[in-house]
């Protein structure tokens, strides 16, 4: 596989081959903001980004995707996205967040939307180069990362390493074969560039190691954290709406203008919200709003650990920025766990 | 992600199969029956307890219990209370409509395990029934298999007794022991009338070899299971069956969880034992 070193310039250039070739999402400015967004050339591109405001699960699993069509007579015919594409400018915490989803959505059974979607990616990562004001990926452990990519882009003064890990990956740097290998010399800048990353991306510390969590929080379930927090909590699901690793959804019909035909359709949902729980006949398992905020942490640090021994939380710290009562911070919650043991 | 072409050629777990009604009748004021077939002539290859998405196209889906054992001829039996959107329009469907059915989903009681060779206690609430009916149909047509058979059933009132015919013939069997309350009599009730729990006493446990089958409304439980072990039935020689609203049926959506567990794929049926510590369980 190819390890490259080009200039900011010649990086535009690829892009925009890029964008010649196939449909390509990237980071864009939105207000003062950042989002991912379908780039039309590669000026739009801004991989000084600090976070976005919706994680690149969006591209993946969409608010609303077609999950199939049918007809009033009940014949049901599954729709998939076959269009390849590009993600141009993830951060490895939501590479963390993508690799997990994509356990996720093979295990078990088998999800064909989501699979087919991803397989038609190519993920072009990008190491940090500004970080957001709530971001903990350091403490987390996911401030740098390895796998899942197909591209890694790492700044290194005015020049990037762009490095293909996959065959996918070596064909997006086909455009630039004739640009110079990374030295060794460039390497250990990138290698500089990690450790930076991985000590200083922690604008929340977190006073234990992720792993423990598991533990902490399996004795934490009678804590009166859980009400006191979720006492000033609105049930507005903001925190799991920007989550990367959250992927809870609902299915729902809609029938077309015709009355004859229709689609059913997957749209996000979240635990946060109060009819989540809600079963037929108004039975609601997870009426009070601590239970429900207790589930989301224990969902996050305890219940996904227990099935695939990972942690859904990447410190990407978007609940911290979204939650308007300012409840969401999976540190402070945690932290003030680890106080009262 | 590997190639190109794998996805779009795997089945797709969220597409019902066209399935139509045999019969259908109305069992009580809220209840009615459905006997189904699918289009495929393939049996619905389901365990007792395990469950099954009924979709209507434009409506959605909605969890339902298979009611009947597989030994059925091909045909499976729906019981379906009408408390919704999709559960209300079926009650309206005719002998010959249309329905999709996916699945079958979920873990099944241990009629061909735990419970063989053991003596077996069924307790029932309300449409608790249902579920359990395949359990009891499948040990009932392999009634050798088993020791002692108890049946309780309890409901709200008299009106609300299902399967009243096959109740009828399961009280009037020598190798059945077949129990049932009410809540609240009506003039022409002639039985007990009490909660279920006011039948447990009246069972001579062997609790070491007895499996006991628990279903019915969340609060049942906790008093059906407290007697129970008041009973020294072991927690490893009880199952549950929960219900929770499993919308995708297939370990993804979330909206079925119970703690960390998925009432879909981890249940419905779950061994007591398995889950007296999660919290969110009963």
């Amino acid at each position: 596989m190819s390890i490259k070193k080009i200039t900011r310039e010649s990086l535009g250039n690829w892009v925009d081959a890029l964008i010649a070739k196939q449909r390509v999402f990237g980071v864009k400015a939105k207000g003062d903001r950042f989002v991912y967004d379908l780039l039309g050339d590669a000026s739009e591109l801004r991989l000084d980004f600090d976070v976005t405001i919706m994680p690149p699960k969006k591209l993946l699993l969409p608010q609303t995707e077609t999950l199939m069509t049918f007809n009033k007579q009940g014949q049901y015919q599954s729709v998939t996205d076959a269009e390849p594409f590009v993600i141009l400018g993830v951060h490895p915490y939501d590479m963390v967040a993508i690799n997990q989803m994509d356990a996720v959505f093979q295990k078990d059974n088998y999800d064909k939307h989501y699979m087919a979607r991803r397989q038609n990616a190519t993920i072009v990562a990008v190491d940090i180069q500004n970080p957001s004001s709530n971001v903990f990926a350091a403490g987390m452990g996911t401030a740098t990362v390895q796998d899942g990519f197909d591209v890694l882009l790492t700044l290194i003064g005015d020049s990037y390493v762009i490095d293909a890990r996959t065959e996918k990956g070596e064909v997006l740097l086909a455009d630039i074969a004739a640009a110079p290998d990374a030295s060794a010399t460039d390497l250990a800048r990138r290698e500089q560039a990690w450790q930076c990353a991985d000590s200083f991306l922690k604008m929340h510390s977190l006073d234990c190691k992720p792993e423990e969590l598991p533990a902490l929080l399996g004795a934490s379930y009678d804590s009166e954290l859980w009400a006191e927090r979720a006492d000033k909590c609105y049930s507005c699901g903001s925190c799991n709406l920007v989550c990367p690793t959250c992927y809870c959804f609902d299915v729902q019909d809609d029938m077309n203008w015709d009355l004859e035909t229709g689609k059913r359709t997957r749209r996000w949902d979240g635990c946060m919200l109060s009819n989540f729980a809600l079963v037929a006949g108004n039975h609601n398992f997870r009426k009070n709003k601590a239970e429900r905020y207790r589930h989301r942490y224990y969902r996050k640090g305890k219940y996904l650990w227990d099935r695939m021994e990972q942690i859904a939380c990447v410190g990407c710290g978007r609940c911290i920025s979204a939650c308007t009562t300012k409840i969401a911070n999976p540190v402070e919650v945690y932290n003030a766990l680890l106080e009262e043991k | 992600m590997g190639c190109n072409c794998c996805a779009t050629e795997k089945p797709d777990v969220y597409v019902p199969q066209a399935a139509t009604i045999v019969r259908t009748e109305q069992m009580t004021e809220l209840e009615r029956f459905f006997e189904i077939r699918l289009d495929s002539g393939q049996p619905l290859g389901h365990g007792p307890g395990q469950f099954v998405e009924v979709s209507l196209p434009g409506v959605g889906e909605a969890p339902i219990s298979v009611s009947s054992s597989a030994d059925n001829n091909g045909t499976f039996d729906l019981v379906v209370r009408n408390v919704g959107r999709l559960t209300g329009i079926m009650h309206g469907m005719a002998d010959g409509a249309k329905l999709g059915i996916r699945g079958p989903f979920g873990t099944t009681f241990p009629c061909d395990e735990a419970m063989k060779g053991k003596d077996v206690v069924f307790i029932c609430g309300g449409i608790g029934l249902v579920p359990v009916r395949s359990a009891i149909q499948h040990v009932l047509n392999r009634r050798a298999d088993y020791g002692d058979v108890t049946i309780l059933y309890g409901t709200k009132t008299p009106a609300d007794r299902l399967f009243v015919d096959e109740l009828s013939a399961w009280a009037a069997r020598d190798d059945v022991n077949y129990m049932e309350t009410v809540d609240r009599a009506d003039a022409q009730w002639q039985g007990n009338v009490g909660v279920i729990t006011t039948l447990i006493p009246k069972v001579a446990m062997d609790p070491q070899n007895t499996i006991v089958i628990v279903c019915g409304p969340p609060v049942m439980y906790k008093f059906v299971l407290v007697e129970l072990i008041g009973q020294n039935v072991p927690t490893g020689n009880v199952y549950v069956s929960l219900e929770r609203h499993m919308k995708c049926g297939v370990g993804k959506c979330g909206h079925c969880q119970i703690n960390g567990l998925y009432t879909c794929i981890d249940g419905p049926v779950f061994k007591y034992s398995d889950v007296a510590d999660v919290q969110e369980a009963i």
